[in-house]
C-alpha cells in the first residue's frame, strides 16, 4: 500500500482524487457539544471527527508568571476511535498530539494570559482544553487543534463566589482571545508535500510539519515529526500550502 | 406440525423464535433449544429447502473452511507464516502449504513472501477460533502486487461478487481493473489508471451502501455508464 500511495502520488493524483493542498469534506463545526462545559466544539473533517471541551478553573499562579493565567492542553486517545488505540495512561502519540495543540495556541498568543489573572500572585483562571478523538480516519492533528481553537472561541468565564468557580453557572464574559491561530500539517511522503491526509495515505508518511498561522498570515508555531528532514525550498513550499489551506479552513470558523 | 414463524429475508434479532418442529434444520446464526429453533445473529431469516440460516447485516469476518481470503504478511517464522485477515487471531500458513514449488526445509521463507506482503490465501482447517490453517498452494493464492486495498462488511462480498460473479464481471470490464475479492472483505485492485480504479472502488463501496436493495446489477450498470 505504501508503494501504491507514492505511485499515484507521482501521477499528480491522490486515493480520492483530491488535489495535495484540498482537505476532506464536508468540514463541520457544531458548538453544542456539552452545557456543562465553558466551551466546546465539535469537528469533522471528512470522516475524522473530534470533540474539543474548555474547561476553566481558577488556582494560584505559577513563581515565574505571577500575573498570568494557565493553559493546559491534554489529548485523550479514546479506543473508540481507532483499534490501535488502547486504554491506559497516554502513550508517545497522545502526549506529541498535545503539545502541537497546545504549541500552536500558547506561542502565538491567543489567550491574553494577563487579563486571565483576578489578582496578581494570588488568584488566576486556569484554561483546561480537554480533547478527545471519536474517529480517527487521519489527520487527527488538524482537526484536534481546530476543534480547540473553534471551543475557546466560544469559550465563556464561569461565575465566581468567595474565589470559587459555580459548576454549572457561567458569565456572559468570553474567555479574552488576542489572535485565532489555525494549525496545519503539511506532511511529506517520498519528495511530495500533502495536507489532510486519510487513514490509508497515513501509513505512507516519511515526516510532517505542523504549522500555525494567524489571520495576519504569520506563522506562529511549527513542529516537526517523522525521520526524514525537511530542505529549505520545502519549508518555504509547506508553509505556503499551509496558509492556503488556513484560508479556506478560516472561513468555516465564524 | 413444524411451521416457520417469519418470512422469507425479514430482519430477525437475537433469540427470536424461527420456527417450530423438527422437520426444520438450524444451520449458520440459528440453534435449536427443545423444538424450537431461534436466531442467534441480527441479520435476515434466510430459507434453503429444510436449512433455516441467518445472514448477519454485519460484523466482524469469521473465518470459514474453503473460504479465500486477503491477508497481509506479519511475522515470517522459520516454518510459518502468520497472515493478518482480520480475524482476531492471525492465521497460519505452513511451510508445507506455502507454495505450488518446492520449498526446502533450510530455505530463507522472506524470499517467498516478506512481512507486509498481501497475499491471497484459502482456509484449510478452522480447529478452534486460535487455530486456523490457510494454505498457499491451492489455484489462485498468490503474492499481490502493488495495488489499491479497500474494506468492506465481509457480509457485503457475496453481494459484490454476484451470481457466479456476475457484479465483480461487470466492473472488471467496465473499468478494465484487475480486482480479487477475499471473503474477509479485504478487495484489491489494480488498473493502469488511478481514475479507473477510484471508479471501481465507488463502484464496490455503492454496492455495499446498496447490498438490501433489488435489480443492483442494472444500478451499477447505469452508475458505471454514466461515469465514463
Amino acid at each position: 500500500m505504501k508503494k501504491y500511495i507514492k505511485a499515484i502520488l507521482d501521477k499528480k493524483d491522490r486515493l480520492d482524487g483530491r488535489t495535495f493542498d484540498e482537505f476532506r469534506k464536508p468540514i463541520t463545526i457544531s458548538n453544542e457539544v456539552s452545557n456543562k462545559a465553558e466551551g466546546s466544539a465539535r469537528v469533522k473533517i471528512g470522516d475524522t471527527e473530534v470533540i474539543a471541551g474548555i474547561k476553566v478553573d481558577v488556582g494560584t499562579p505559577y513563581p515565574d508568571s505571577q500575573n498570568r493565567g494557565n493553559l493546559i492542553t491534554n489529548v485523550e486517545l479514546l479506543p473508540v476511535a481507532s483499534s490501535k488505540f488502547l486504554p491506559g495512561p497516554p502513550g508517545p502519540q497522545a502526549v506529541e498530539l498535545s503539545r502541537i495543540v497546545d504549541r500552536g495556541i500558547r506561542e502565538s498568543g491567543m489567550l491574553d494570559f494577563e487579563k486571565l489573572c483576578i489578582r496578581e500572585g494570588e488568584l488566576v483562571y486556569n484554561i483546561i482544553v480537554d480533547i478527545y478523538p471519536i474517529n480517527d480516519a487521519g489527520n487527527l492533528i488538524d482537526a484536534s487543534a481546530f476543534a480547540a481553537v473553534a471551543a475557546l472561541k466560544n469559550a465563556v468565564l464561569p461565575k465566581l463566589v468567595d474565589d470559587k468557580v459555580q459548576f454549572g453557572e457561567f458569565t456572559k464574559t468570553k474567555v479574552p482571545l488576542k489572535i485565532i491561530p489555525i494549525t496545519c500539517t503539511v506532511y511529506k511522503i517520498g519528495e511530495h508535500l500533502v495536507v489532510d491526509l486519510n487513514k490509508d495515505e497515513e501509513e505512507a508518511i516519511d515526516a510532517r510539519l505542523s504549522i500555525a498561522v494567524s489571520e495576519s498570515g504569520n506563522v506562529h508555531a511549527m513542529q516537526k515529526g517523522g525521520i526524514v528532514g525537511f530542505s529549505i525550498d520545502e519549508v518555504d513550499k509547506a508553509i505556503g500550502m499551509a496558509k492556503k489551506c488556513v484560508e479556506k479552513l478560516r472561513k468555516q470558523l465564524k | 406440525m413444524a411451521k416457520i414463524l417469519v418470512k422469507e429475508r425479514n430482519v430477525v434479532v437475537p433469540g427470536q423464535e424461527l420456527a417450530d418442529g423438527m422437520d426444520y434444520l438450524p444451520s449458520e446464526g440459528a440453534f435449536r433449544e427443545g423444538e424450537k429453533i431461534f436466531s442467534s445473529k441480527l441479520g435476515l431469516f434466510n430459507l434453503d429447502g429444510r436449512l433455516i440460516k441467518v445472514i448477519p447485516l454485519g460484523g466482524k469476518y469469521i473465518p470459514k473452511k474453503n473460504d479465500t481470503v486477503i491477508g497481509r504478511v506479519t511475522d515470517v517464522s522459520p516454518k510459518i507464516w502468520r497472515i493478518d485477515i482480520g480475524w482476531a487471531f492471525d492465521v497460519v500458513v505452513p511451510l508445507r502449504e506455502g507454495s505450488r514449488d518446492f520449498i526446502p526445509n533450510d530455505a530463507d521463507l522472506t524470499k517467498y513472501y516478506d512481512i507486509g506482503d498481501l497475499v491471497v490465501a484459502k482456509i484449510i482447517n478452522v480447529l478452534s477460533p486460535k487455530i486456523v490453517d490457510a494454505s498457499m498452494k491451492l489455484p489462485g493464492c498468490r503474492k499481490l502486487g502493488v495495488g489499491r486495498v479497500i474494506k468492506v462488511e465481509s457480509s457485503r462480498v457475496p453481494r459484490i461478487i454476484g451470481k457466479q460473479g456476475s457484479m465483480i464481471t461487470l466492473i472488471k470490464d467496465a473499468t478494465g481493473c484487475n480486482i480479487t475479492v477475499g471473503q474477509n472483505g479485504l478487495i484489491w485492485i489494480s488498473g493502469e489508471d488511478s481514475k479507473k480504479e477510484r471508479l471501481a472502488e465507488e463502484a464496490i463501496r455503492k454496492i455495499e451502501a446498496e447490498a438490501h436493495s433489488e435489480g443492483l446489477t442494472d444500478k451499477i450498470n447505469n452508475f458505471l455508464k454514466e461515469s465514463k
